[in-house]
Parts: C-alpha cells; sequence; structure tokens
C-alpha cells in the first residue's frame, strides 16, 4: 500500500479546482527549477491541474490521457480511478482529456518531456537513457505503459481515493455525519441510516473545500475491479459500427483530400502534371505541398481517382535504390568503426572461443510495414485565431508544436483532439499525415479539411520496423552451452524517428541491443555487440522495437547452441536463466504445453523466450509438417506482468502479440525495388488470417513486483518459437524473416 | 439513383463506377461500413445485398440496383444487438475494432446459411476478413455462440 504522502512529495501535489458547477480532482504540477518547455506558460511557483476526475451536475467524467490505440487503454485508466473512487463503469463517462495548454502541462506531458533536448535528465544519461524514454514514449502505446505503468497504477488510483474522500468531507459537513461514519458506493456517499448523497450533487460543495490528501489506497483484497474481467467500455460501440475513429469524422463544409507523396521516402517533388485531375468530377483543388501533391475533392474515392491521374517527377533519396545496397550497409556495419555498445561482455569469450569447436550463424529480419487497418488520417481547421486538429495520434504534444510552426500559430492556438484509432502498432507515432493535412488546410482556411491516405499510400510510406542482421559464434561443452558471442547490426530507430522530430538523441542507440543483451542467461562466456549501420530508409517503433527483430536472433541461435549440445531446448534454457521470474513463466510453458509428452512423426515443438519491456514472457509453438505446407497448431504463452489488471483483455492482448509475432515472421517484408516499397497492400503484406491461426492458451503470472504492460512483450518470443518448432519438426533451421522465403505454409 | 439501405431509399447522384463504399461513407454518411485495402483483400467494407456478404469496394452503386443493402447499422444496433453482436460483446472480440463491422456482418451473413458450423466451415468462410490485432481466437468463439442462441431461436 501506497500512503499519499511519500508519493506527493516526489513529484506532485495533490489539488482539486472549482469549475462551472462542479468539482475536477487531480496533481498539481509547479513549474520545476529546471526549464521544462512544457510549461513555459507558468510563473514560477505557478500550478495547473492535471485533471484526473470532474464531476458536475451532468454527471463523473474520467480523464484517460493515454490514447487507446485497440487495446483497451481508457478502459483500464478508467478503471483504476474507479476501483478507488467507488464509482460502477457504467455510471461514468471517458474523456482522453481537454486538448488544452493546461492539459498538456499534465503527469502525461511529463512522460513525455524525457524527448525534449531541453530535459537535462535525458541529455545527461547515455545508452540506459535513451532506452528508458523510448519505453517511456512506447507506454503511451501500451495497456498501462511499459514502464509507465507503475506510475498509471498509482496515480490513477490516488486520483480517485482523494476525489471520494472530498466528497465525503463535503457530506460531512452538510449532514454534520463524521467522516468516519460515511461510506461510499455507486458513486454516492452512504450515510449511516441508509440514504445516499449523490457525487453529482456534492460536487458543488467539494469544490469549495480543500481536498483531502492523506489517503490510504484500498488493499488488493478490498479490490473490486483490478484482477476481475471487466467489460471494455468501447465494446459495444465497436460491435455495433457506431464507434467514431479518425477517419470517420464528419464536420460540417469538410472537404475530402488525399495525398500521393514521393515514394521513395521522404524525397522532394521535381514536378507534375495535374491537367486531367483537374478536370475531374469533384476535384476541388490541387495542391503541391513538400514532398509530394495534394487533391481536395468533394469525396474520398474521387479524390484518389484524381490522385492517381496525376504524373510526377520525384526526386530520388539517398538510401540504396535495392535491397542488395541495404543488407550490405547492414553487413558493412560489423566493424570497430561502427560499434555502438558492447552492453554485455561476461567472462573471455574470445579466449573460450579460440580452441573450440566454433558454431557460426548469420541471421536477419527485413523490414516490415505496421498497416494498422484504420489508413492515417488527419482533419485540419486553419481559421485566423486558432488551429484544431482531429486524429487518432500517439505524440499530441509533437502533433500540437509541429501543427504551430507550419501555421505560425502559438502551440495554445493549437487544439489537438485525440480520435480513437484503427490500430496502430507504433504507426501512430509518426505524424507525416497531420503536417501534411496542415499544409493543404493553410490553403483553404476556414474550411475543415479531411486527408486520407489510400491505403497503397500508407503501406508505400510506412516508416518500417528496422531491417537487422545479427552475426553470432558460439560453443558447447559436456552438453552445456558455454560461450555465445552475438553482434547485431541495424540503423538507429530512435535517430531516425526522433530526427524527424529535429531531436538528436545523444550516445548508443539501446534498441539495437534490446531483446539481446538484457537476457536473464548465465552462460560462462557471454557477449553481445551493437553496430550502428548508416542511415538507410526511414525506420520507425513497430511493436516490440528492437527486440522484434532481436529476440529472433537470439533465441534462434541459442536454440542452435542447445541443439549442438544435445541438451533438451527448455530444460537448458531453464538451467542458464538464473533470475527467478523468468525461470517460472519457462516452467509455466512447460507444464501447459506437456514438454516432453512425445508428439507423432511430423510434428514438432518449439520454445523461445525474451525478456522484453522488463516482462519475461516464453512461448511453445507445435507445429506440423503436412507434407503440403506447415500449419501452427498451438501456441502456449507465459508472461510475468506482476499484476493483470483486466485478465479477459490481458488474454485478448496477448494472443494478439503472438498473432502478431507468428503473422509478420511467417510472411511480411517490405522491399524496395528502384528506392520505392514494392508491397502496395495487403496481398504482397497479409500477415495472418484465420485459418492459419493456432489454438492459443495465455497464463498471466504475477510473482514480480513491478505492474508491467503486455502490448509488445508478446512479439519477439513468437518468431523464434516458430523457427525453433520448424527444425523440431522439419530439420530445417530458419535464420531469416519471412519464413515463406524458405518453407510453404498451409 | 436509388438505393435502400437499412430500409431506407436514398437518391444518390454519383459516376457509374464509384464503389458502393464510398456512396455509403461519403454520400450517405453511413460510416460503420470501414476502408481498409479498397481491392477486396481485408473485408473491413462487408456489407449485405440481399442478405448476402459482399465487399462494397469491389460492387458499384449501379450494380447494385434495387437490391436492399444492409450496413451494421442496420443488422442490430447498441440498444436493440443482432445475436451476432451480442456474442462479439460477450466474448470482447474488439481491440481496435476497426474490421469487427466487417467480421460480424460476414459472420451473420454465414451464420444464416449455417447455425452449425464446424471449426473448418469458420475458417473457411472467414478467412477473407483481416485483423491485424489479431482477435481471431475470440471471433470463433464469438460465432459459435451466436450460432447456437440462432439455433435456439
Amino acid at each position: 500500500m501506497s500512503r499519499i504522502g511519500t508519493i506527493a512529495r516526489r513529484s506532485f501535489m495533490i489539488g482539486s479546482a472549482a469549475i462551472l458547477g462542479g468539482v475536477a480532482f487531480g496533481y498539481y504540477m509547479y513549474r520545476k527549477p529546471v526549464a521544462n518547455p512544457l510549461l513555459d506558460d507558468l510563473a514560477e511557483g505557478q500550478a495547473v491541474l492535471t485533471e484526473y476526475v470532474r464531476i458536475d451536475a451532468q454527471g463523473i467524467t474520467l480523464i484517460t490521457p493515454r490514447t487507446d490505440l485497440g487495446q483497451g487503454a481508457y478502459s483500464v485508466q478508467a478503471a483504476l480511478i474507479a476501483e478507488e473512487l467507488d464509482v460502477r463503469l457504467d455510471q461514468i463517462k471517458v474523456d482522453p482529456g481537454p486538448p488544452s495548454p493546461a492539459y498538456y502541462n499534465t503527469a502525461l506531458a511529463d512522460e513525455a518531456a524525457p524527448f525534449m533536448p531541453t530535459d537535462e535528465g535525458f541529455v545527461a544519461e547515455s545508452a540506459r537513457g535513451v532506452m528508458d524514454a523510448l519505453m517511456k514514449f512506447l507506454g503511451l502505446q501500451i495497456t498501462g505503459g511499459s514502464t509507465t505503468v507503475p506510475d498509471s497504477f498509482e496515480k490513477l488510483r490516488i486520483a480517485g481515493a482523494v476525489a471520494r474522500e472530498t466528497l465525503k468531507l463535503a457530506a460531512s459537513e452538510r449532514t454534520g455525519v463524521p467522516v468516519a461514519k460515511l461510506t461510499t458506493s455507486d458513486a454516492a456517499v452512504v450515510l449511516p441510516d441508509g440514504k445516499t448523497l449523490a457525487y453529482t450533487d456534492l460536487a458543488e460543495d467539494a469544490a469549495g473545500l480543500d481536498p483531502v490528501a492523506d489517503v490510504q489506497l484500498r488493499a488488493p483484497s478490498e479490490w473490486r475491479l483490478i484482477g476481475k474481467p471487466m467489460l471494455r467500455l468501447d465494446v459495444v460501440a465497436k460491435s455495433t459500427g457506431t464507434q467514431t475513429y479518425g477517419i470517420d469524422l464528419d464536420l460540417p463544409d469538410m472537404v475530402h483530400a488525399t495525398v500521393k507523396m514521393n515514394p521513395h521516402q521522404l524525397g522532394s517533388l521535381d514536378g507534375f502534371d495535374a491537367s486531367q485531375a483537374e478536370t475531374m468530377r469533384g476535384v476541388k483543388r490541387i495542391i503541391p505541398i513538400s514532398g509530394g501533391v495534394a487533391v481536395v475533392a468533394d469525396n474520398t474515392w474521387r479524390a484518389f481517382q484524381a490522385a492517381e491521374a496525376i504524373s510526377f517527377d520525384w526526386a530520388k533519396t539517398d538510401y540504396p535504390d535495392e535491397m542488395d545496397g541495404h543488407w550490405q550497409a547492414l553487413s558493412d556495419a560489423f566493424s570497430p568503426d561502427a560499434k555502438d555498445a558492447m552492453p554485455r561482455d561476461d567472462g573471455d569469450v574470445d579466449a573460450a572461443l579460440a580452441g573450440a569447436d566454433v558454431l557460426s550463424a548469420e541471421y536477419r529480419a527485413p523490414y516490415v510495414a505496421h498497416a494498422p487497418l484504420e489508413p492515417l488520417t488527419a482533419v485540419v481547421k486553419v481559421s485566423a485565431t486558432r488551429v484544431d486538429v482531429w486524429t487518432a495520434t500517439q505524440i499530441p504534444r509533437f502533433v500540437q508544436s509541429n501543427v504551430a510552426r507550419l501555421t505560425g500559430q502559438d502551440d495554445q492556438d493549437v487544439h489537438v483532439h485525440v480520435l480513437m484509432a484503427g490500430g496502430s502498432f507504433g504507426h501512430r507515432l509518426e505524424d507525416e499525415v497531420v503536417k501534411q493535412a496542415t499544409e493543404i488546410a493553410i490553403e483553404m482556411p476556414g474550411i475543415p479539411v479531411k486527408l486520407t491516405y489510400s491505403r497503397e499510400e500508407d503501406m508505400i510510406h510506412d516508416f518500417p520496423r528496422q531491417i537487422a542482421m545479427s552475426r553470432m559464434r558460439g560453443a558447447v561443452r559436456d552438453g552445456r552451452v558455454e560461450s555465445y558471442d552475438i553482434g547485431i547490426a541495424m540503423p538507429s530507430v530512435v535517430a531516425s524517428q526522433m530526427g524527424r522530430q529535429g531531436i538528436s538523441p545523444p550516445g548508443p542507440d539501446a534498441m539495437i541491443a534490446a531483446g539481446a543483451w538484457e537476457q536473464p542467461y548465465r552462460i560462462p562466456n557471454y557477449r553481445m555487440t551493437a553496430y550502428r549501420a548508416r542511415v538507410l530508409a526511414p525506420i520507425s517503433s513497430w511493436r516490440s522495437v528492437g527486440a522484434s527483430s532481436n529476440g529472433f536472433f537470439h533465441d534462434g541461435f541459442l536454440d542452435e547452441l542447445i541443439h549442438a549440445a544435445g541438451a533438451d531446448p527448455l530444460e537448458e534454457r531453464l538451467r542458464l536463466i538464473w533470475h527467478d521470474p523468468s525461470r517460472k513463466v519457462l516452467k509455466a510453458v512447460a507444464e501447459m504445453s506437456n514438454w516432453g509428452a512425445p508428439l507423432p512423426k511430423g510434428k514438432g515443438r518449439g520454445v523461445a523466450f525474451c525478456l522484453s519491456f522488463g516482462v519475461p514472457c516464453a512461448e511453445v509453438v507445435e507445429v506440423t509438417d503436412t507434407g503440403a505446407g506447415i500449419s501452427i497448431d498451438k501456441v502456449f504463452v507465459a508472461a510475468e506482468v506482476g499484476r493483470v489488471i483486466d485478465p479477459v483483455n490481458f488474454d485478448n492482448l496477448v494472443k494478439g502479440g503472438v498473432v502478431w509475432g507468428l503473422g509478420h515472421a511467417m510472411n511480411c517484408e517490405i522491399t524496395y525495388v528502384g528506392g520505392q516499397a514494392e508491397q502496395t497492400n495487403y496481398h504482397a503484406h497479409e500477415g495472418m488470417r484465420m485459418y492459419q491461426c493456432p489454438e492459443i492458451t495465455v497464463r498471466g503470472l504475477e510473482n514480480a513486483d513491478k505492474i508491467r504492460g503486455i502490448g509488445e512483450p508478446p512479439v519477439p518470443p513468437a518468431a523464434p518459437a516458430l523457427a525453433n518448432a520448424i527444425f523440431a519438426a522439419t530439420g530445417q533451421r530458419l535464420r531469416e524473416m519471412p519464413f515463406n522465403k524458405f518453407v510453404d505454409f498451409l | 439513383m436509388k438505393l435502400t439501405v437499412n430500409g431506407q431509399d436514398h437518391e444518390v447522384d454519383v459516376e457509374d463506377d464509384m464503389p458502393l463504399l464510398w456512396v455509403l461513407r461519403d454520400e450517405l454518411k453511413i460510416s460503420g461500413v470501414k476502408y481498409g485495402c479498397g481491392i477486396a483483400q481485408c473485408g473491413a467494407c462487408t456489407v449485405h445485398i440481399d442478405g448476402q456478404a459482399v465487399r462494397s469496394c469491389q460492387i458499384t452503386a449501379s450494380d447494385v440496383g434495387s437490391a436492399p443493402i444492409t450496413t451494421i447499422e442496420g443488422l442490430g444496433t447498441p440498444e436493440a444487438q443482432h445475436a451476432v453482436q451480442e456474442a462479439w460483446i460477450q466474448h470482447q472480440v474488439a481491440q481496435c475494432g476497426y474490421c469487427q463491422s466487417g467480421q460480424i456482418m460476414q459472420a451473420a451473413s454465414f451464420l444464416e446459411i449455417n447455425d452449425d458450423p464446424t471449426d473448418d466451415d469458420i475458417d473457411r468462410v472467414m478467412s477473407g476478413n483481416l485483423c491485424r490485432c489479431g482477435t481471431y481466437p475470440r471471433i470463433r468463439e464469438a460465432i459459435k455462440t451466436a450460432a447456437r442462441t440462432l439455433r435456439e431461436v
């Protein structure tokens, strides 16, 4: 249990504020001695309230400032507040937060602040700092967020508890009944005689009181919501076609736009001929923008059609035209000059390998697109005194400042309205679409412009997952893995992504090593070297980021070593792992999968383990070599997350992570030919379909102290578990994704 | 040209080759039907025409003629859900939810023909509907629950 006093001293003060006809509860953020660009509007010592609970005569609103990309983040955030506030989830509304500057001066903005170049903590820290910062950044996209979960888990419950106790105090002052004799239930204070006073009725009284800061959070044994199955707040809307996504927004007088951008990623436009497009029905404007041309029409399809009728003269960019050049750049990076870091160097790898029978291999992971099913969209309206942006984004703060810069308006006059996203997987950490919509809207002041990417435009301009290569050597002795030397080369995803926001992250990029250097194995001679390849095509964070390639590399070759040692793949991993929660997830999948039980001929079982985002996750995959292709029959997953907030949503997210990891390992890659992505739609970048989807069994373990997010950790072990299972069934070792280049799937 | 959508008659003035998807979304402002790929690879735009599941990105309004069109909004509402929607809610299928209108329309049309499907039947009929979030295991379960409900009616 956390007493509020100790937490409050750390970073914030509890507060409340009167609002029209009611009260808002939350934290006060003060301007800090170190200049914080997010708090520029504040004088020294001045404070703004970060709202989490707003109560007025109309009802109770819980503020859930993290974007919901489909993982139920709004519901989980609301549940944490509701747990202490004593409201039912059907008694509240959820609001992602007002898009005012005050809103951005909040704990949410504070969590994103490490990306600001002026933040000394960010600049001062090297590899680990960058990783922590990126993980916090990513924390916005996943349920509860990876490293930010402990914060939310505490803060949102505290906000609920403070609101509850202050409402009780208001009830006590009104009725004369001592607070100790009051209880709360279903959004009301309950008097000893059973009479109730609704929170909405007490809100104005509460606004006049000093908030009660001395509260104690409830013990887990008292929880009504946390840990029990919940009905997601968005599930009815999403099952009845009534959920409004970014692409669905419809405003009066709105026009429909699309763009054709240079397929040489981020290249410029040398010229174009739109004479035919201009004459097409419904076309209102043809507007050249940075790196492409926009078509504005009265209907999205008409805009798409007209865009196809334009001919372009595109400038080339400086990454290699063909994939050979990309792979060569990675190969070239395995040199002392390109060494980014050596975060692990146990024992004496060189000495151990010098006299040994050395096993070596090269592994590869391709560019892969995010391709959420809802293509990128943004609606922007530019007026003389304000700009409104409606979009499903993970980076509202960057969106705000970029739009302000483009329009010449102040940040505080740019109002970002965050909408529900039809998937993201990291895609909405980029804001090119908003910048393009803004350029169009500047040309059409006063008119809301909706920019919708065609699927082709979205996929061609996806800034994909990093391309990566790994070279490993290792040796075994007496049936045991004795030495493991792994080098990984990739361009820096953090530098690519942050570079587009004008930020040059200092120091090594921990994502080059993520998923490979921090694995809890005790191998006597164990080295991990990260190499930074030259800048290639733009890349971006893709569900599980560095670990999405490195988990495959590290575990795939470990499996090779274990087989070379003649050991059991699961037993040897267990013997090598020193970290108890990690051992427990391996033991869990062993039991779930009945590991060791004989399988019929043609079937194979593979195990893989990866610790990523602080979550140890093990998976066992069972496949059959049918003769007509590999069928993936079953997957067993166990992950250690400290605490499962909603078991239903947890199960759904883990299964989705497995499907994501397996599907892309099977059949997805983005390849550049002539500098342009070859894959333009789902026929060429398919992922998993239902007939290929295995039966997946999930177990969440709760042994660790810290609560963690689960959006990403199930992804890294999926590909190696599949490769290891295919090896077990067929004897064929897969060292490059996608696997369908080498084996057929059913 | 005249269209009948969810029991209502509409007059639209569009090109002969405009896909039904965009007539519904941009002309009639019926947004439950989703654009995902435009080339019949994802199924997000699935609607019923005469009760049959059809990819609305692949049929033009002029091809539909007077046949009745049903979108997810016409299948059921939050207040009066179709059995398939009830099952989707019970199993909490949706993550991002963007593909689910199409998944539900595909499943509802399929269960009209076969209310006791095997796992293979479900996989065969539903594999044209892509879900990037990976909710396939829950879609399978929800279809079985909906089938049981429909058999009992």
